[in-house]
């Protein structure tokens, strides 16, 4: 298993901005504040920092969707790096750390400040609708095969997924509610939550619809903030304050057709075979996993690695969060465990790696998973873009 | 409803968004394996033949999956409608994204038959689906 590049890589510090819904500062600031307190918490200074990258790197079209890129980060930090990468045509958000374990195996670089900045929260209340479409402007690309269709947000492309998901597995509304009341409950106990106040599964079933099956808790919040991990080599990691958490092993198959129409099953989307590749690159098993921070763009992704990681059997889920008991802080598996996006807010699965490491390191203060947790596995989802990896503290 | 967004044209999806004129449903396919390659690309991936073009089909299908949307991502988008991926009832894996027409969103349902129609948009045809009625 030695062969594996991210064996010989560790995540050596994180950092996480003010998220909120409506920040004080630009973004390239949160970015500032989450590297640089990334960079102070894996023990290193800026000029330690030789690698930067991002997922899916600078688009300057107002939406906030990622209006940080390496380069703009870079000067800001006057950082002098032997590699840099940042760009959306990769397996999913964790591309970014896909490539960064690729570049440290390649010799150019020893530490990399990956990030991930959205500031989607300021630009809905300023320049931007909230729409994937422009009116009066015809639509090029794969998405031109939705755009005819009033598909305005990626969240109908994804209903479409989840509404067969629901056909086929027959989970009812009660169950799916679990994921997002689940979460609000740690998200209470997380300080840095954008949404706490309680909720219940009656409030989940009396909340408005957005595109069945999706309601409006089933959906992640747009918040802005920023994100940053270090991922260190092995014997770099050795020599730092934390203990190192090894990337255990990575899931980035995108051995699908690359296509939100033509996914050959679309009720597990991309999901399947990223497990599997992560699977055949450890000894470790589903049954050794402590806590999981789980795709939750929508709560669906959440219940879907449920399955395609093996933490229960094909259309299993509805049984294994009946009730919530089993993914709640003190159950079997916890799960998304400082809220999640769907409480904290949108960081692309940058959030949940935080949060993972938060609770490996034994920081997580009133939502710290009892047992000392070790390992963790983590996820990205939507449609042909999948990303797993499972992480395991020294 | 409110306008809809156009797709850009190109030579390879030309005949998709333009054969409705005359009512028919183009698909790509090959001409040596008979496969329908969606979306167009000149190129069979199955037997490797460049000699793959627009063909007129049936227009029938069956729903794949489908949601009904209810909330108003823009002003003016009040009623609920379908979005629905049509499998082609001459090749199943070749999926169309569409709406569902002429007929409530209620009675959408799973591997419902439905059959295309066309609206017309500035030079354009788009492909719409609606039930089958017998
Ligand atoms: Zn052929």
């Amino acid at each position: 298993m030695t062969r594996f590049a991210e064996k010989n890589t560790a995540i050596t510090g994180v950092g996480l901005s003010d998220v909120s819904r409506g920040a004080d500062k630009s973004a390239l600031a949160l970015t500032v504040d989450a590297a640089l307190e990334a960079i102070a918490d894996a023990g290193l200074t800026r000029a330690d920092i030789d690698g930067i990258a991002t997922w899916p790197g600078e688009r300057a079209d107002g939406s906030g969707f990622s209006p940080v890129g390496c380069a703009a980060l870079q000067d800001a930090l006057r950082l002098e790096v032997g590699w840099y990468g940042g760009g959306g045509e990769a397996p999913g958000q964790y591309g970014a750390v896909f490539n960064a374990i690729g570049a440290i195996a390649a010799g150019l670089c020893r530490n990399v400040l990956i990030f991930r900045t959205m500031y989607e929260a300021t630009a809905r209340k300023t320049a931007y609708a909230n729409s994937l479409l422009r009116e009066g402007q015809r639509q090029a690309g794969p998405f031109s095969w939705y755009a005819p269709y009033y598909t305005y947000a990626a969240a109908l492309q994804q209903a479409l997924f989840f509404n067969l998901y629901v056909h086929k597995s027959g989970i009812r509304p009660e169950q799916i509610g679990q994921i997002a009341v689940g979460q609000r409950r740690n998200a209470a106990l997380n300080p840095r939550a954008i949404y706490k106040a309680p909720i219940t599964i009656k409030d989940y079933l009396a909340s408005p619809l957005i595109a069945t099956p999706l309601r409006i808790y089933d959906c992640d919040v747009p918040i802005d903030g920023a994100a940053a991990i270090i991922v260190s080599r092995m014997d770099v990691a050795r020599t730092l304050r934390n203990p190192p958490i090894r990337i255990e092993a990575i899931g980035s198959s995108m051995r699908y057709r690359n296509s939100w129409t033509q996914l050959a099953e679309l009720d597990t989307q991309a999901q399947p075979k990223v497990a599997e590749m992560m699977w055949s690159r450890t000894d470790l098993k589903p049954a050794d996993v402590d806590i999981a921070q789980l795709y939750d763009g929508f709560s669906f992704h959440t219940i879907n690695w449920l399955e395609n990681f093996g933490f229960c059997e094909r259309y299993g889920a509805k049984d294994f969060i009946d009730g919530g008991q089993r993914i709640a802080l003190d159950g079997e598996l916890p799960v998304n465990t400082g809220g999640g996006a769907l409480s904290g807010g949108r960081l692309h699965a940058y959030g949940a790696v935080h949060e993972a490491c938060t609770q490996l390191w034994g920081r997580a203060g009133a939502r710290q998973v009892k047992g000392d947790p070790q390992i963790c596995a983590t996820s990205t989802s939507g449609g042909p873009l999948a990303g797993a990896m499972l992480l395991v503290r020294d | 409803m409110i306008a809809r967004t156009l797709p850009a044209i190109d030579r390879d999806n030309e005949a998709y968004w333009t054969w409705g004129r005359e009512g028919k449903l183009a698909i790509h396919r090959c001409a040596s394996c008979e496969y329908f390659v969606h979306p167009p690309v000149p190129f069979c991936p199955r037997c490797e033949s460049r000699d793959v073009a627009p063909q007129a089909v049936s227009g029938r299908g069956r729903v794949v999956t489908f949601t009904i949307n209810h909330k108003p991502w823009v002003p003016d988008l009040v009623d609920p409608y379908v979005l629905a991926l049509v499998a082609i009832a001459e090749q199943d894996d070749v999926r169309l994204a569409c709406n569902i027409v002429e007929c409530a969103p209620e009675a959408v349902d799973f591997d419902m038959e439905v059959e295309v129609v066309f609206e017309q948009a500035e030079d354009l045809w788009i492909p719409l689906f609606r039930p089958v009625t017998a």
